[in-house]
């Protein structure tokens, strides 16, 4: 993998956030944002070891994710300010998108829950072709029964799936080491699924150790576990902002600055590229946001598009007679 | 003509569906040998691949589906117990019945529930007996009741074929029931259809799943007194507004039979929409379950002073009339 496609990849990723924090401010996007800043190469490394037909099963931290598989960041920056051209047509917002055009699934609310419905999506297109499929959470999900479900059935049925857990250290405002007994790695272990804890501020190493399990899934040989060491610069939500959690140290968060990912990749790009990839990313953006915030809201004619696929209108909340 | 009992009609219906369509599979527990029945012969015939026994993972294998169902599948889990449902609410209301609108219509799941076995089971126990289908109407997710096996038949097909989630709850009391049937005139039944299984003048009884037989009783027993009309709506969530309406139109009096507890429960949305919006020329009436879910599974005594029963049936009737 060449070095400028990562980096470029990792720099659009941080600066879409950058940019999608400053609409949060505008008030844009109204939901507010859980922001990866900070995590951008495991997004950008894992997704580099896949096919465009693999699949992606996002959470709630998964602007990354999408970015990271190839989908327009303008119609997601549409869809993070829930506009009607978004992926998603606006009924996903920044907590919920999938974009299948580019193998996404989805993200779901419910931590910890997403990596059975990986799973299940990995049984199905196992039994007819080498698709992989990879499915993200963090530490927080650890500690959910439905995780430890799911790779029990993935071990089981030996499905294609590779999870990703990263370890960002906290949940909210929960150090891991207060809630996670035992280890990440010795849970998937006890299921018999090979896993490793890895670097993830650098995105070769993600890729390399991506790149092993995914091999291994599509070659048959069933399920694994990475968990990447990474950590997020921003609040857990731009909610954050505005409040007054002290939950980790200044101090903390300088050091992991330090070993910054985005750096570290920039770092293998000769500069006069690096300049080239950076202008193309700002003039994409510009043209992304410029998108988001000048198309139309769905009609609120439309609220009952979508609630079924097979199209079942629902009776409104007002008696009719 | 064959006699068909209820359990065997919803094996038939999957055995068929899966025959015609193989991207239909079921999982659930014990289903390799077949212990509620409705996978009776389907591992022979389909596999171990098609025909998926899984742990007892309930949280782990309805979002299983889910996935499953994304990828093009069209899963039938089943359940052996009702309240195991009560662990997946969140699988089923929160993710697989929203990934259609979260994704703006790019995705579909066509998951079945199958519940053979709800509601009182005589001796076993508080935990054993609940009947959870207005929780789910009330979720929003599409929910069946079959009350006879030509029903559970074609209700169970559209389930399958429907590209949205839907719970088919089998009735405990009603998975006995025979019926004489021409194989040929096993169809699928549409959602949202309910059927007028006795017509008359005086009364519209809306009766549920396995209470339509307590209630086609009630009315032949009070024949010669007043002339009931037996609605079963068959399909609970979407529900045959419509079908209901046209019933009062007829009657203008209404009883609701309904084996939810009563609060929050099925019968009181039937009650309440018939008040705003249909004929009623007399103040309507439910007999169903107590608030809470008091049916205590041990003492049939107990249980049966609990349940909507005949009796009630027959009382709130003679009430709905006087008035
Ligand atoms: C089952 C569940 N419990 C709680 C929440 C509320 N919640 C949303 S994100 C979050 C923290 C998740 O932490 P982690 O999994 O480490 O991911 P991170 O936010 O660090 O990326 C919590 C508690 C939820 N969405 N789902
Ligand atoms: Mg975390």
């Amino acid at each position: 993998m060449n070095a400028a496609r990562l980096y470029r990849t990792m720099r659009l990723i941080r600066r879409f956030e950058e940019r999608a924090i400053e609409l949060v401010r505008s008030g844009d996007i109204a939901s507010g944002i859980h922001p990866c800043i900070g995590q951008e190469a495991v997004a950008a490394g894992v997704c580099a070891a896949l096919r465009p037909d693999d699949i992606v099963l996002s959470n709630h931290r998964g602007h990354g994710h999408l970015l990271a598989k190839g989908s327009d960041p303008g119609r997601f920056l549409a869809e993070l300010a829930a506009k009607d051209t978004g992926i998603d047509r606006g009924r996903a917002g920044s907590f919920h998108p999938s974009d299948f055009s580019v193998g996404v699934y989805g993200a779901s609310g419910t931590v910890g829950h997403g990596a059975a419905i990986a799973a299940g999506v990995a049984w199905a297109v196992g039994q007819d072709s080498d698709r992989v499929v990879v499915s993200f959470f963090g530490d927080g999900a650890v500690s959910q029964g439905a995780l430890l479900e799911s790779f029990n059935l993935a071990a089981l049925w030996q499905v294609p799936v590779v999870f990703v857990c990263e370890n960002n250290y906290y949940a909210t405002t929960l150090p891991a080491d207060t809630a996670i007994a035992g280890t990440v790695t010795g849970r998937a272990e006890a299921f018999g699924i090979p896993a490793y804890t890895v670097d993830g501020q650098d995105a070769d190493v993600v890729l390399e150790a991506a790149a092993g399990a995914v091999g291994r899934a599509r070659a048959g040989g069933g399920p694994s576990l990475l968990e990447f060491s990474t950590y997020r610069y921003e609040g857990h939500h731009t909610f954050e902002r505005t409040m007054r959690l002290r939950y980790r140290d200044e101090a903390e968060v300088a050091r992991w600055r330090a070993r910054d990912p985005l750096a570290l990749q920039a770092s293998r790009v000769a500069p006069g590229e690096r300049e080239r990839i950076d202008a193309e990313i700002e003039t994409l953006l510009d043209e992304a946001v410029r998108y988001a915030v000048e198309s139309p809201q769905p009609d609120p004619l439309d609220a009952f598009d979508h609630l079924y696929a097979g199209g079942m209108r629902v009776r409104a909340g007002v008696s009719h007679a | 003509m064959p006699k068909l009992s209820y359990a065997k009609a919803l094996n038939r219906a999957l055995s068929d569906e899966m025959a015609r369509d193989p991207s239909v599979f079921v999982m659930g527990e014990d289903i390799h040998l077949a212990l509620t029945q409705t996978t009776t012969g389907l591992l022979d015939r389909f596999g171990p691949q098609r025909v998926v026994q899984t742990p007892l993972s309930e949280q782990g294998f309805t979002n299983f589906a889910t996935g499953a169902a994304m990828a093009g599948r069209r899963p039938v889990v089943e359940y052996q117990i009702p309240f195991l449902l009560l662990l997946v609410i969140e699988q089923i209301a929160n993710q697989a019945n929203k990934f259609a609108l979260m994704s703006g219509g790019q995705t579909r799941v066509p998951v079945t529930y199958l519940l053979p076995g709800t509601g009182w089971r005589p001796g076993w126990g508080a935990q054993h007996s609940d009947q959870p289908y207005s929780v789910f109407a009330h979720l929003g997710v599409k929910t069946v009741i079959p009350a006879t096996p030509t029903d559970a038949y074609g209700l169970l097909t559209t389930a399958i074929r429907d590209d949205d989630p839907v719970m088919v709850f089998a009735p405990m009391p009603a998975l006995g029931i025979r019926e004489d049937v021409d194989y040929a005139d096993l169809a699928p039944i549409p959602l949202g259809v309910g059927l007028v299984r006795r017509a008359g003048t005086d009364v519209t009884v809306v009766a549920v799943g396995h209470l339509v037989h307590d209630a086609l009783a009630v009315a032949e027993e009070l024949a010669g007194e007043v002339s009931v009309e037996v609605f079963d709506p068959r399909s609970l969530y979407p529900f045959d507004w419509a079908g209901l309406a046209a019933s009062l139109e007829r009657t203008g009096r209404l009883v609701v039979f309904d084996d939810s507890n009563r609060s929050c429960g099925l019968a009181g949305e039937i009650l309440a929409t018939a008040a705003e919006e249909m004929r009623l020329d007399a103040a309507p009436k439910r007999v169903t379950r107590p608030d809470g879910a008091v049916v205590i599974g041990c003492a049939p005594g107990l249980d049966l002073a609990v349940q909507p029963s005949r009796a009630q049936l027959t009382n709130a009737i003679r009430a709905v009339l006087k008035s």
